[in-house]
């Protein structure tokens, strides 16, 4: 029965965007971190995801590949009072672009919101479907 | 094939496809953000041809918008099925991250296959209802 299918397909684009969210939050949050779990300033973290092809091959799902680590400069901020500061006055902080981070969290939502009603459609379907036969 | 199946296979037929294709719809939506995912689609006229005509496996094909596209063989794609699998849509927009979701047309057409689908099931009432009533005689 493939309607059912469509709930798999769509519970798993949530959960990959969820993480995706998640990730964001986690990037927002930690904007002005200077230290993380290693000592170095935090990294920004993208999830990166990958299509998986369902039972029957011609529909796939989505999950989350890997999370990467942006490669990307760290910004540098003049502070010498901060303890974190180097010799010339200079405090390393995240690489977060905060504004890729917001653009990234409602694209993140509204693809959340598209597998919901895609969900909610299959699930009419599967109503009315029941409904066969009876008067 | 007795008249009972005869009557209720095109509706039973047209149901099975609806529901297939509302799968692959659903999988273009939820693939709309994965990179290198192309958009796939059946043929539905061609699919329903093809499944009255006895075909009992699912034939499917792509729509073509051009005599000149290829007969793809579905290469490369992220599903790879068999020769009769469903192939990939024409790229309307194209995408730096090479994804050919269209995001418009695919709820467009998840719409689309829904209404069909429902309307489907109320003909195939109808039908039901006509055959109950030339049993009962009432």
């Amino acid at each position: 029965m493939s309607l059912f299918n469509v709930f798999n397909i769509a519970g798993s684009a949530m959960s990959a965007q969820s993480q995706r969210l998640n990730t964001t939050a986690s990037n927002l949050a930690n904007a002005d971190s200077t230290t993380s779990a290693n000592g170095l300033p935090y990294k920004a973290k993208q999830v990166i995801f990958s299509a998986v092809p369902m039972k029957d091959q011609a529909s796939s799902g989505v999950k989350v590949n890997k999370v990467i680590e942006d490669n990307s400069p760290p910004r540098v901020l003049y502070d010498p009072k901060n303890p974190k500061a180097d010799a010339k006055g200079y405090v390393t902080m995240p690489n977060v672009n905060v504004t890729e981070e917001m653009v990234n969290m409602i694209s993140a939502s509204r693809a959340y919101q598209n597998n919901v009603e895609t969900m909610n459609a299959a699930k009419t379907m599967l109503l009315k479907t029941l409904t066969i036969g009876q008067s | 094939m007795d008249k009972l199946d005869a009557a209720f296979n095109f509706h039973q037929s047209a149901l099975r496809l609806r529901s297939e294709r509302q799968e692959l719809l659903a999988s273009n939506i939820a693939n709309a953000d994965t990179p290198n995912y192309k958009a796939r689609d059946i043929d539905f006229n061609a699919a329903l041809k093809g499944a009255m005509a006895g075909n009992s496996s699912l034939s499917l094909t792509t729509s073509k918008t051009s005599a000149e596209h290829l007969n793809g063989t579905n290469q490369g794609g992220p599903a790879t099925g068999g020769a009769d699998a469903p192939l990939f849509r024409p790229i309307i927009q194209g995408a730096v991250d090479g994804n050919t979701v269209d995001m418009d047309v695919e709820r467009n057409q998840f719409t689309d296959n829904a209404i069909r689908y429902e309307a489907s099931l109320i003909m195939l009432n109808g039908t039901i209802k006509k055959m109950l009533t030339a049993i009962t005689g009432q």
